[in-house]
């Protein structure tokens, strides 16, 4: 019997340790051999710890929120009974999550033993790069990943096949495959989930990248927040080469390949091609002019495949099942499937991957439950701080590149961050802006200076000192820095404020005109007031105030004067027991 | 690239071999590798918790590579730091779903309770508290991982109430092993 805890990042922040842990021992105090194992991130996160139960007949049942109590029950009576619990399998809901999706890129993710490659190669693992290496020729492989169609999954959409013919074409005999696991995108994890729980699925098509273009060594750039990725990437790379699968004659076919993985230190413009590859160099992450570009002159000035971890995770499914079979899925143009983190104020959160084209409305009330707690749906914001957001009137529209690029947004590396009526669109304007500045990293002015005082005006707006012609000042900056940046981090780094002004006008004319948060949220928008009907007159609030604003007579509702107070909320503690002082 | 450096010869100010021995068998390996500064720097952090003046200026030293380029990257980063840290490093996350399910209060939440804000480390050196870039477990926002001793918890779905627990828990925890030593 073998069970499958699910111990991704986000399931042993939920507990899973502990829960493998149970098992463990109860399997050890009755001398019974069981198989425990780790497995990746399934995607149903807001049902971790999740366990999967495989009899010998390979029959899966699965739990959820299993702690080690539950683990106890599952343990007695399905391990040593044989009759599962019912009550601790996955919901109805829970099912609807997975079943909804079309899984290519996470295919594994959940059902093996990331850390034991005979697990992958169990499932097929390998076999694309097999018919790579001896029944198809690089430019065959080239031509299937054009055909496909794939298009790079990290957030620009260029056309993989056709990245990999420029670099295949170049004079330069040395060449390299670098992979992006530099997620930086707040909101995304999906490159996470593949590296954690699936890792040899991207190294496979790390090495048909190779074979193809005729690179022999590669890079992994990974976040170093990420140590659990880094740790599963390194035991897969060194089962790989054991196994003959990645470094010196693969798989007998004496070519040579290997991959190294290099750790991020900490800078979000490192997603960038030219930055990320100057870092990979050992120095600052800074992009610089392009041409030449990545293809002619990337890594070490030599001629560079950059794709990131999930596109990777596609090429095996498409080289073994070939270019129709994945254009069966999505939209013309937008072929195959995309992986989206759904998170925010939506009641299922987790990691879900849908054939391009999906509409939002399918993803966020269907898959994703609607919006929680009862809200009101108000805005979903997709492709992070590049990105922009969407609002009721795109709910039916379908999301691939293309139609994105078009409605002001972009698919970004798939985050999708849903907001309720209760969120401020200025605050997240707000928010972004003050990321990017923080990440900006100040080679080129307009997004050094321009991004600065974007975040000062947001914040003068977001504080009540806003002024109704900083909106149109916010616009013509926006302007100017998308046209005149170096590089795609200084290019859309306004889109979160040009987007917001274009759906939530009205909001920011609220902050600005009537000094009012509609959704009060901005903590410098509120104001303190005395409720008159359930002010006594007490005058303990006024002995309180720090400033002097609260005057009133003696058994006489009192009143705060709003120029004066500071918001320091000493009153509405003093006066825990009429509750005659509210913050709106 | 400089051969073994005799006591007192060396450029960074170091009296004895032994001061840098660790980090000599980090510089050793990865020295003759091009670009893997950052990897040293890394290292070097891991370490010792940060990167100290005369860590950097032994690198320099070591790998030839001057003072100022090995600033200029070490205050590109984030990873990097130019100044000792608590025993325990808070990194609260500030995603943008940890923003929206109120990564601000937490953050309120913890000053309250260990009087530091970001950046800051507590007087009695438990505590580091630093704002940190998305971490991935959005799913779980609002999150926060804690480096203690080489290890990473990842702790999700805070509250204000939680956070006090947690903290609590780890200071009642530090005080157990001391008393224990």
């Amino acid at each position: 019997m073998r069970i499958l805890i699910g111990q991704g990042s986000c399931g042993i922040a939920s507990g899973a340790k502990k829960t493998a842990a149970e098992f463990a021992k109860l399997a050890q105090s009755q001398d019974l051999q069981l198989d425990i194992r780790p497995t990746g991130c399934i995607g149903i996160c807001y049902l971790e710890p999740i366990v999967d139960v495989l009899d010998d007949a390979g029959v899966r049942t699965r739990y959820v929120k299993v702690g080690p109590a539950e683990a106890a029950e599952i343990f007695e009576k399905h391990i040593l009974g044989g009759k599962p619990v019912k009550a601790l399998e996955i919901p109805t809901e829970g099912k609807a999550f997975l079943d909804a999706q079309t899984r290519i890129g996470l295919k594994n993710c959940g059902l093996i033993d990331p850390e034991d490659i005979s697990d992958y190669i169990a499932r097929g693992g390998y076999e694309a790069l097999r018919k790579a290496l001896f029944s198809m020729t690089p430019d065959e492989i080239i031509d299937e990943i054009v055909k496909s169609g794939l298009r790079g999954r990290g957030g620009g959409g260029f056309p993989t096949g056709r990245k990999w013919m420029q670099v295949r074409r170049q004079a330069e005999p040395v060449r390299y495959i670098v992979c992006n696991g530099d997620e930086g995108d707040p909101g995304a994890f999906m490159d996470r989930s593949i590296m954690e729980g699936d890792p040899h699925r991207m190294l496979e098509g790390m090495a048909i990248a190779g074979v193809a273009t005729g690179a022999r060594e590669a890079y992994i750039y990974v976040r170093a927040e990420y140590p659990l990725a880094v740790h599963r990437l390194e035991t897969a790379i060194a089962q790989a080469e054991k196994a003959g699968c990645l470094g010196r004659n693969i798989l007998g076919s004496g070519y040579d390949f290997s991959i190294r993985i290099n750790l991020g230190a900490g800078a979000f413009v490192c997603g960038e091609g030219s930055a990320l590859t100057a870092s990979i160099e050992g120095n600052r992450g800074m992009p610089r002019v392009k041409p030449p570009r990545t293809v002619e002159q990337g890594l070490f000035d030599k001629p560079t495949v950059l794709n990131n971890v999930e596109t990777f995770a596609h090429v095996a499914e498409i080289i073994s099942g070939g270019a129709a079979g994945y254009r069966k899925f999505g939209p013309e143009k937008s072929p195959g499937t995309k992986a989206f983190a759904l998170t925010g104020n939506v009641c299922n959160t987790g990691l879900i991957e849908v054939p391009m084209g999906t509409t939002l409305r399918e993803i966020i009330f269907n898959i994703g439950g609607g919006v929680r707690n009862g809200k009101k749906f108000k805005a979903v914001q997709i492709g992070g701080p590049s990105g922009g957001c969407l609002t009721e009137k795109h709910l039916d529209m379908s999301l691939d590149f293309d139609s994105l690029t078009a409605a002001g947004a972009m698919i970004g590396s798939g985050g999708l961050v849903v907001m309720d009526e209760d969120t401020c669109m200025v605050g997240i304007a707000r928010f972004f802006m003050n990321f990017t500045q923080h990440e900006s990293c100040g080679k080129c002015v307009p997004c050094r200076e321009g991004t600065h005082v974007m975040l000062e005006i947001l914040d003068d707006i977001v504080s009540g000192r806003g002024t109704p012609d900083q909106i149109d000042t916010l616009l013509e900056l926006a302007d100017t820095i998308s046209e005149t940046a170096l590089c795609g981090l200084g290019k859309t780094a306004a889109s979160p404020i040009v987007s917001t002004i274009r759906e939530f006008r009205d909001e920011y004319v609220a902050h600005v005109v009537d000094r009012r948060c509609p959704a009060k949220s901005c903590s410098g928008l509120k104001r303190i007031e005395i409720i008159p009907d359930k002010c006594k007159g007490c005058s303990k609030c006024q002995r309180v105030c720090p400033v002097g604003a609260i005057s009133g007579k003696l058994k006489e509702p009192f009143v705060i004067d709003p120029q004066k107070c500071i918001k320091c909320r000493v009153c509405i503690d003093a006066c825990s027991f009429f509750k005659a002082i509210r913050e709106e | 690239m400089q051969p073994s450096v005799n006591p007192g010869d060396c450029a960074c100010g170091c009296t004895k071999p032994s001061d840098f021995s660790e980090l000599d068998l980090i510089l050793a390996e990865y020295k003759t590798v091009p670009g893997s500064l950052i990897t040293i720097l890394q290292k070097t952090q891991s370490l010792y918790g940060y990167l100290s003046r005369e860590a950097i200026a032994h690198i320099a030293h070591a790998t030839g590579i001057t003072q100022a380029k090995i600033y200029g990257v070490a205050t590109f980063y984030t990873q990097f730091r130019l100044k000792p840290i608590g025993k325990n490093l808070i990194m609260l996350c500030q995603g943008t779903a940890c923003h929206v399910s109120g990564s601000k209060a937490i953050e309120e939440a913890i000053t309250k309770e260990i009087g530091i804000s970001d950046g800051e480390t507590t007087p009695d050196g438990l505590f580091t508290l630093n704002n940190v870039a998305c971490l991935g477990c959005c799913s779980l926002a609002p999150v926060m991982m804690i480096q203690s001793e080489g290890t990473d918890e990842t702790y999700g779905k805070l509250t204000k109430d939680s956070v006090k627990e947690i903290l609590q828990s780890i200071r009642d925890r530090d005080r157990d092993r001391e008393v224990k030593q």
